[in-house]
């Protein structure tokens, strides 16, 4: 009854608002997880932690709360979002971008909203956190969540809701800036797909040597590039099916939901309702748009010295939200022209763009570590 | 409103540079990927189609 009296007191005390603005915003991620579908398997178990450990003398967090325990466990060491990593490679087919190797170009243009980012994060931020901040225009979760916690960032928790709200995003982001930054007839190109055979030896090499070539290059990439595809040699080397199916399925099922919930740990109302949040929330914005139109503005780029244009739209793929933005073109291309199919095309710059924006992750390590 | 105090601009001048480092880096990353692709694809098609003559010879 002392505790009741206790915890209801903390709440009306000076402060106390603070506690029932976070149910809200833990209700809110919920209510845009089932009923919006946003990203629903990281939403809805970082909604209900945000509830949990903003409860007055939450048990959940503190030095033996449970949730605190995993965070310490499985993110404060990186741990999670890197064995999510093999889940994650196991998915990916790298097919389309090893038939059609220079749509990968794409994905490298579709990091300059990191960078821009980060600059700009840096007038108001201290470097290693303006750097995590950028990352959120990787758009990629495992990724944004490694970089912050290697920097030691202390705006984690707003990063991580910014990188999987915008992700989840993508199909309300990216239509408006690839149109304004392009014209209906660039939109109309014709991608015809020529679809070449990949050879088995190759799809297997490919993870080993994007590891090498990666970590030469940014050591700190390492881990970060050495799980993605170790999780895609499980599944192209054609002997551990079984394997490749539990990773694909169990073990990224496994570590979403811890990942989401433990990750609430960092949604605590003091870390979290600060005005700093808010801009985060707007740079991260601003770096999914910047990613989109790096791409974009990168094909059009290219479109000046080739004689067979590329669609331009194909560019705004090469943001990592693997599936979303390769549908988005897709759908984009079809809405203009029900007999242009971009979809093989988009897929491919969007699998690239998975390999850049953890390339580019661990180049921001490599630079500020 | 911390972050309003720590403004720097020479902070944001200083970060330029990471920003052309950055995307440079990651085309060349990208650009050696390419080539080591080009490189596989016409190494192994060119095994696999020798495989495939032989194999129709034999027959």
């Amino acid at each position: 009854m002392e505790i009741l009296y206790e915890s209801f007191l903390t709440l009306f005390q000076s402060g106390g608002w603070k506690y029932v603005v976070m149910w809200a915003i833990g209700g809110l991620l919920i209510f845009l997880a089932i009923k919006k579908d946003m990203e629903p398997t990281l939403l809805l178990p970082l909604g209900f932690g945000t509830i949990m450990v903003n409860l007055p003398f939450s048990g959940a967090i503190g030095e033996e709360g449970p949730l605190q325990t995993l965070f310490d466990a499985g993110i404060a060491n990186e741990l999670f979002p890197l064995i999510l990593f093999i889940g994650i490679g196991a998915m990916i087919d790298f097919g389309p971008v090893l038939a059609n190797p220079k749509l990968m170009l794409f994905g490298a243009a579709a990091q300059f909203g990191i960078f821009l980012t980060f600059c700009l994060a840096s007038l108001f931020f201290d470097i290693p956190d303006a750097a995590s901040i950028g990352i959120i225009g990787a758009a990629d979760g495992p990724t944004a969540i490694v970089v912050a916690q290697k920097l030691k960032s202390s705006y984690t928790g707003a990063i991580m809701v910014a990188a999987y709200s915008y992700m989840a995003l993508v199909p309300i982001i990216q239509p408006p800036v690839i149109k304004a930054l392009t014209t209906k007839k660039e939109r109309l190109i014709r991608m015809p797909y020529r679809g070449k055979s990949v050879s088995k030896t190759t799809k297997i090499l490919f993870p080993i040597v994007i590891t090498i070539i990666a970590g030469l290059v940014a050591p700190s990439s390492v881990a970060l590039v050495g799980f993605l595809m170790f999780g895609n040699l499980i599944r192209e080397c054609g002997v551990l099916d079984s394997l490749s199916e539990t990773a694909q399925k169990v073990l990224a099922n496994l570590v979403t939901i811890f990942l989401g919930i433990t990750i609430a740990v960092q949604m605590e109302a003091t870390k979290f309702l600060q005005p700093a949040t808010l801009l985060i929330l707007a740079l991260g914005l601003f770096a999914f748009i910047f990613d989109t139109a790096g791409g974009v503005i990168f094909a059009k780029f290219l479109n000046l010295f080739l004689k067979e244009k590329i669609n331009p739209m194909i560019g705004a793929a090469g943001i990592s939200a693997f599936p979303m933005s390769g549908r988005v073109v897709h759908k984009m291309g079809l809405k203009e022209d029900p007999q242009n199919f971009l979809l093989m095309q988009s897929i491919g710059v969007n699998v690239s763009g998975q390999i850049a924006s953890v390339i580019a992750g661990g180049l921001i390590l490599s630079f500020f570590l | 409103m911390d972050f309003l105090n720590n403004f720097s601009a020479q902070r944001f001048l200083d970060s330029l540079q990471y920003m052309w480092k950055g995307m440079l880096c990651i085309f060349i990353v990208i650009g050696v990927i390419i080539i080591f692709i080009y490189g596989m694809n016409k190494v192994t098609n060119k095994i696999v189609s020798k495989k495939q003559s032989k194999d129709s010879a034999e027959q």
